[in-house]
């Protein structure tokens, strides 16, 4: 016993900063990069300015990051299958052209039924993008396409196609209602953009995690051929993913539409990358078979608090593409590593 | 003569720690010239460890090792070669894109002026091969060769950094009975030359004929250093597990209630033609026959993995030719790949996760709404995992940290998820050391003594001929004879691996 005591005592000093080591790798291993980073911005952010931290500014973010988050949740479910979409952008544009048309088009016809102009509206932008959707999944899961290729001609056909309907200019007069509600408006207090947000949060997270499709999906993309020798449905999985992802961007679309009140074939412009790079902070690993829900959702909200702390920090919008792609780089350089951590291989 | 000269490797009291595991404790090793000295011992005794340091891999935390007397510090691969030590991997380290030559070459090119010589590396190819007495055409893409062929290209390859030390780590795992002969040939020849050779190896009946001296590792502990000649297999075992098994091979209870589940007739596919087989219930059916003889690749195509140019396939009495493998699945079929890194197992999934994939399909795992019931479909993997004989604190590991043995068990473990009829076990315990091996051939004596109808597939003879009650020799794509009861004998089984046309008897 004596003995014992002696040698743990021995040992005693060097046990504290090997036990936060052993800590800061297991919040590694388990989350990914975000929290270290989350720490590092929120630090140095609120020594820059007193008002970043404020209630204010806190929920200013969070409405902001509505779009990045739905956007995000669909740009993980392919990455988790070992894929990627880059047409993300390209989704929202065709959302906020084709639903704007179809609301112009529409509202003086049933002047009475204003809603219901609206939803049709909204059905038809989210038409375009299931569209969008269908032909990146058709081409990866049938025609194995490679998912880099496949989105990114299919991102510069739909963009293509939104300038070409709109010849550009963006599309004003859409009903008040649909800017005023789903731009502005609160239920219970709540913006309804962040409403809806919640509602696609806790949707995608029991499609993830209580579901046979999100068991699927994860499956597929850690290993597909074993995917395939325990009865999954590897095409139709992979179809799916794609066609979710557009689905959420376009939602994402929607919602942009409303804030601006006007049809623009430019919305969505860098939300490719950023989406990329929420995921990949929030621990989604490019080779797939990994990602979480909750933080992915995090990591988006990390994007646009780093935005918008540097906004505060008055960094201007060209140095803020320069600093959004390095950390991109970094957080995938730490994913190799953790990957290999975590598998035990390069 | 030993006394004079130093010996080729002289390890001596070698540890190695990884956080947590202590993988060597104080091993002496020593390799002669002209020497085949075995490694023996289950997986993750340290076999592996040993030869990663002597290869340059790791460094060991303590311990000293000699190359001709000169103490060396090896810090990488490249290092270990500069010193002749050669080693080919259990995963090789070819380029399947490349060709033979410019494999061999990697990293070695020949070169003229800025340019690389590719006709100098063609020549110096060609003779290395011709050397060695490896037939096999240098220009060819590496991912059109055989795995054997693979093998001998990694060794050819070795052979050009002039190794005086070849380690081979399992190299007969996946050869077949010619493919082995061929390998042993050239040990043979290597080891007159004075090369020293580290063997690692399961198979206890390979020693005799190669090994000079054997080494048992158990434990990260070396238990002794034996002749070849004067061990039996007996003991090698006993040493090995440190405990006597009197019995790797149960015996399995042969049960047909006359139902045939499967059919085969007819199949012609890459690989194989001409092909019909009969699978029936309550009975262990083995397939032998050399790699490439088609006796994997029947199978695959009847699961729908790869294509039937002709055939039926019928699954208790449907016609199922040509149907998608989840179908095949879903009607009653387990599979278990031969590969379980490639085509098992979710790498970076812990085992539970891995076993709960095969759940999903239960309709009592579905709540509402197509909400999976998440306890439930937990606590029916923690009993799979039970029966399959997995730790409980394996479960929640990822599974690739596991050993080959708990990966395979894992394997196994998703075939017992869902009720099934016919278990097709395509090499059901590659790689994986004696004690598991004994508790995976429970499993399947279990399944087939509960009347279910099991395939094993093969390139381990004894094996088969052990597991099987009904044998079918493949050879050249065709089944060259059906053997049952005491007709499955070595000699037997071994004449009609050659065999030129289908069943003459």
């Amino acid at each position: 016993m004596t003995i014992q005591s002696s040698r743990t005592g021995d040992t005693g000093a060097p046990r504290g900063p090997a036990i936060l080591l052993a800590a800061i790798k297991a919040v590694f291993l388990r989350v990914g990069v975000l929290p270290f980073f989350l720490v590092f911005s929120l630090i140095v952010f609120s020594l820059i300015s007193s008002q970043f931290l404020s209630i204010q500014n806190l929920t200013n973010v969070a409405r902001q990051s509505v779009y990045l988050v739905l956007v995000s949740l669909g740009q993980m479910l392919v990455l988790i299958t070992a894929g990627f979409d880059l047409s993300v952008g390209t989704a929202i544009a065709m959302t906020s052209v084709v639903s704007a048309l179809a609301m112009v088009a529409l509202a003086p016809l049933m002047p009475d039924m204003i809603w219901l102009a609206i939803l049709l509206g909204a059905g038809a932008g989210l038409g375009a993008a299931l569209l969008i959707g269908c032909l990146n999944g058709l081409g990866i899961a049938q025609f194995d396409v490679s998912p880099f290729i496949m989105t990114l001609g299919v991102q510069s056909v739909g963009a293509g196609i939104a300038l070409f309907l709109t010849g550009g200019v963006p599309v004003a007069g859409l009903p008040y209602d649909f800017g005023n509600f789903f731009g502005f408006g609160r239920v219970l207090g709540v913006p309804v953009p962040v409403m809806i947000a919640l509602l696609a949060i806790i949707a995608i997270w029991l499609v993830m995690n209580r579901t046979k499709l999100g068991s699927h999906i994860y499956a597929v993309g850690g290993n597909v051929r074993a995917a395939n020798l325990s009865g999954v449905n590897t095409k139709r999985v992979l179809f799916l993913a794609y066609v979710l992802c557009a689905l959420l961007a376009s939602l994402a679309g929607l919602l942009l539409t409303a804030r601006v009140e006007s049809g623009e074939s430019n919305l969505g412009g860098t939300i490719a990358l950023e989406s990329i790079a929420a995921c990949v902070i929030g621990g989604v690993s490019l080779r797939g078979g990994l990602g979480r829900v909750e933080n992915v959702v995090l990591g988006a909200f990390f994007i646009v608090l780093l935005k918008n702390g540097m906004n505060i920090a008055q960094i201007g919008s060209y140095m803020q593409m320069v600093l959004l792609g390095s950390l991109l780089v970094l957080a995938v350089i730490l994913d190799q590593f953790r990957y290999r951590m975590l598998v035990g291989e390069s | 003569m030993d006394d004079t000269n130093p010996p080729l490797v002289e390890m001596t009291r070698i540890s190695k720690e990884f956080p947590g595991v202590k993988a060597l404790d104080g091993v002496d090793f020593t390799l002669h010239r002209g020497e085949v000295h075995v490694l023996f011992g289950e997986n993750g005794a340290g076999k592996s460890t040993l030869i990663s340091i002597l290869s340059g891999l790791y460094r060991p935390t303590s311990g000293s090792l000699r190359i001709d007397g000169e103490e060396v510090d090896l810090r990488s691969v490249h290092d270990a070669a500069k010193y002749g030590i050669g080693t080919v991997f259990q995963e090789f380290s070819l380029i399947p894109t490349l060709r033979v030559f410019e494999n061999v070459y990697l990293g070695r090119e020949i070169k003229r002026g800025p340019l690389t010589d590719r006709r100098a590396m063609v020549e110096g190819a060609r003779t290395l091969f011709r050397d060695l007495g490896f037939e096999i055409d240098i220009r060819r893409r590496v991912s059109t060769l055989s795995r054997a062929e693979q093998q001998m290209v990694e060794i050819a390859k070795v052979f050009l950094a002039k190794a005086q030390v070849l380690i081979l780590d399992e190299p007969t795992a996946s050869l077949t009975e010619k493919e082995t002969r061929k390998l042993f040939a050239f040990i043979a020849k290597a080891k007159a030359d004075g090369v020293g050779i580290i063997y690692i190896s399961h198979r206890i009946q390979e020693f005799r004929e190669i090994a000079d001296n054997i080494s048992v590792l158990r434990d990260g502990r070396l238990i002794g250093t034996v002749s070849a000649r004067d061990t039996s297999e007996k003991a090698l075992v006993e040493l090995m597990t440190g405990r006597a098994i009197d019995q790797i091979y149960p015996e399995i209870g042969r049960q047909p209630d006359g139902r045939t589940l499967m059919t085969l007739r007819q199949m012609h596919g890459a690989g194989f033609h001409g092909v019909d087989i009969d699978v029936r219930a309550g009975e262990v059916l083995g397939i032998a026959g050399l790699v490439g003889s088609g006796k994997s690749r029947i199978w695959r195509s009847v699961l729908g993995l790869q294509p039937i140019r002709a055939g039926v396939v019928t699954l208790n009495g449907r016609d199922v030719t040509h149907a998608a493998t989840r179908h095949m699945l879903r009607g009653g079929v387990y599979y278990l790949p031969p590969d379980r890194k490639s085509e098992g197992l979710q790498l970076a999934a812990t085992a539970r996760e891995n076993i709960k994939l095969s759940l999903l399909g239960r309709a009592d795992m579905a709540g509402r709404f197509g909400i999976v019931a998440p306890r439930r479909i937990k606590a029916l993997a923690d009993k799979i995992g039970e029966r399959v004989g997995i730790a409980s604190g394996h479960m929640g590991r990822i599974v690739s940290k596991l050993s080959g043995g708990n990966q395979q068990k894992v394997l196994f473990g998703k075939g017992f998820g869902e009720e099934r009829d016919i278990y097709i076990f395509d090499e059901p315990t590659v790689g994986v050391d004696m004690g598991t091996r004994a508790a995976l051939y429970r499993l399947i004596k279990e399944i087939a003594e509960a009347g279910k109808a099991v395939v094993v597939i093969s390139s381990d003879l004894p094996e088969v001929m052990n597991l099987a009650h009904r044998l079918l020799v493949f050879s050249k794509g065709r089944v060259s004879a059906e053997l049952t009861g005491t007709e499955i004998a070595e000699e037997n089984v071994l004449k009609h691996f050659f065999a030129e046309t289908g069943i003459q008897s």
